[in-house]
């Protein structure tokens, strides 16, 4: 046994702050008795991980802090939505313009995303917003099977209602209300999701 | 037990404890995760009912979160 060895712990100025951090060299020989390389850097597997570990632990905590403002801001969002005004009724296709299960695409209002009239019967004719509630995709009328289908990942609407079939998709098709007068079918307006 | 034993087995017994909260804050983050991705598919199909009361019971996850992560430190 060395000098050195005989240092109190508190007075050894290379002794760590906390007892409890203290590393242990594998060989269980004094610090001073250590390599070089093992003095520069006496941080063992266990304080590390102990350290990373804690350090995810608060940056996973962040995470959940900005789930939380996202839930928040979405409520309030939701709570100052106001109803959007009702567009004019407009015409987008004559009658003998389409066969009994036919489709055309139309923008109502000016402007808007495509949407899709399709005819089922002789008076029988029904639209919607023409891109899938799951990412987008141009859906494709089935009128025998009274279908609305999305190629894109395989999401089947009812084409009397938009409601969601099968598929990814989990929210129907945005309805746009149709009439027939004088040989003309008119948009008249959406359906509010959810109504 | 020797004391430098003694001290190890202090960390190890942290490092277990840790490794338990960070399980449990996981859990309540996917959680929050599953209440956003839910709420936002509400809220676009037009129904607002269930933003307030998710938005809370996030708030509430948030809090659990923090009083575990306020734990891990008073445990130093």
């Amino acid at each position: 046994m060395n000098g050195k060895e005989m240092i109190p712990r508190g007075l050894d100025k290379n002794a760590p702050a906390d007892a409890n951090e203290e590393t242990v060299p594998p060989d269980g020989r004094p610090r001073s008795a250590q390599p070089r390389w093992w003095q520069d850097f006496p941080i063992d597997v266990g304080r590390d991980e102990y350290v990373s570990r804690r350090e995810l632990t608060k940056f996973t905590v962040l995470t959940s802090a900005a789930f939380a403002v996202g839930q928040v801001v979405v409520a309030i969002r939701g709570s100052f939505k106001r109803a959007a005004p009702a567009p004019m009724a407009m015409a987008v296709a004559s009658v003998d313009e389409l066969p009994i299960g036919g489709a055309k695409t139309f923008t109502f209002p000016e402007g808007s995303t495509p949407r899709l009239l399709v005819r089922r019967g002789e008076n029988d004719f029904v639209a919607y917003d023409q891109a899938c509630t799951h990412l987008l995709c141009p859906v494709v009328p089935k009128v025998p099977e009274g279908q609305l289908h999305c190629p894109c990942h395989n999401g089947f609407f009812d084409l009397e209602t938009g409601n969601v079939i099968s598929g990814p998709p989990r929210r129907p098709l945005p309805k746009v209300l149709v009439e027939v007068r004088d040989g003309q079918v008119f948009a008249t307006g959406m359906k509010q999701a959810g109504t | 037990m020797s004391e430098t034993g003694r001290r190890h087995l202090v960390r190890r017994q942290r490092m277990t404890v840790v490794n338990g909260m960070f399980a449990l804050v996981v859990v309540i983050v996917i959680l929050q995760l599953w209440l956003l991705t839910s709420t936002v598919n509400g809220v676009l199909a037009g129904d607002f009912s269930i933003a307030w009361p998710a938005a809370l019971a996030s708030l509430a996850c948030l809090g659990l979160n923090a009083g575990l992560l306020r734990y891990l430190y008073l445990m130093e």
